[in-house]
């Protein structure tokens, strides 16, 4: 019974938000200021904060230099899908840039396409590590959508336990 | 902001509260004039502000190692805090950057 209320729980969508803004690298800062006041409710810990703030920091960064080939267009747009499912966090960031031909080379840390732009290959290796649960689709010439999943909360959860 | 300063032979640069993309293309660009026309051989970075840094500090870093290290100069970090001394390992730069303790 117990069980059965604790899964409708988790799986009952209790907030959503979207937003669409330029790709240009101003707006890095806002994304990650956007999910941090997006997640401000659940109470994360500065640990937590600091995971989902690089995670999307990556995946936004990645759309605006690699999607849309760091060309500063302003009707170049990153889409970012922000849920959350109890204290689940899912983050969707696209693009309809230029896509990934082979993401699982993509995905390899210290792979870049732009070494000649200083990117040092870690950007996906950092959303592997900071989020719970990540998964990457992408379509040449269509675009790029990186979905990112993290429980927050659990940690300041167990220390009010005790 | 970030600042620069020249002492004997070390590049001092203090980085800024956050790091990403944006920042760090005029960090760069600016550590490398200095490199460039002060001659300096040596660079040490400061965190001692910084709170967030994600990938773009790692290019940074590499970046001006790749441009000193063939004449032997020496990378350091110091005052990172454990979230960035955290991602300076998980990006193996302990092997050409020394990692200060505070
Ligand atoms: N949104 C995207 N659109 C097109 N290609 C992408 C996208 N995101 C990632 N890629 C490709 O995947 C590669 C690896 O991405 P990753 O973020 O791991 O490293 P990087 O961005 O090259 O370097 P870093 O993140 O360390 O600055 C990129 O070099 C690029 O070729
Ligand atoms: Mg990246």
């Amino acid at each position: 019974m117990i069980e059965i209320i604790e899964k409708k729980d988790t799986e009952r969508i209790t907030n959503e938000m979207r937003i669409e803004f330029a790709a240009i690298s101003d707006n890095e800062s806002f994304a990650r200021m956007a999910i941090a006041a997006f997640i401000a409710p659940l109470n994360p810990t500065l640990e937590e904060l600091s995971d989902v703030k690089t995670a999307v920091s990556e995946a936004v960064t990645n759309a605006i230099i690699h999607g849309y080939e760091n060309r500063s267009r302003l009707d170049d747009r990153v889409y970012m899908k922000c849920r959350l499912q109890g204290d689940v966090l899912e983050v969707e960031v696209a693009d309809r840039g230029i896509g990934i031909d082979d993401i699982r080379m993509a995905m390899e840390p210290l792979y870049t396409s732009r070494p000649e732009l200083e990117r040092s290959g870690m950007g996906f290796a950092f959303m592997e590590a900071f989020m719970d649960n990540l998964e990457v689709q992408s379509e040449p010439d269509i675009g790029t959508s990186v979905k990112m999943y993290k429980k927050i909360g659990t940690s300041s959860w167990i220390d009010s336990e005790e | 902001m970030e600042d620069f300063k020249v002492i004997d032979n070390y590049l001092m640069i203090r980085l800024p509260d956050e790091i990403d993309h944006h920042k760090s293309v005029d960090i760069s660009a600016k550590a490398d004039r200095y490199i460039l026309s002060k001659k300096v051989g040596n660079v040490v970075f400061d965190f001692e502000r910084t709170t967030f840094m994600d990938s773009s500090g790692i290019g940074i870093i590499l970046g001006r190692y790749k441009k000193i290290s063939c004449f032997g100069g020496k990378v350091y970090a110091i005052n990172a805090d454990n979230r960035i001394r955290r991602i300076l390992l998980m990006s193996g730069l302990q092997n050409i950057v020394e990692i200060v303790k505070a």
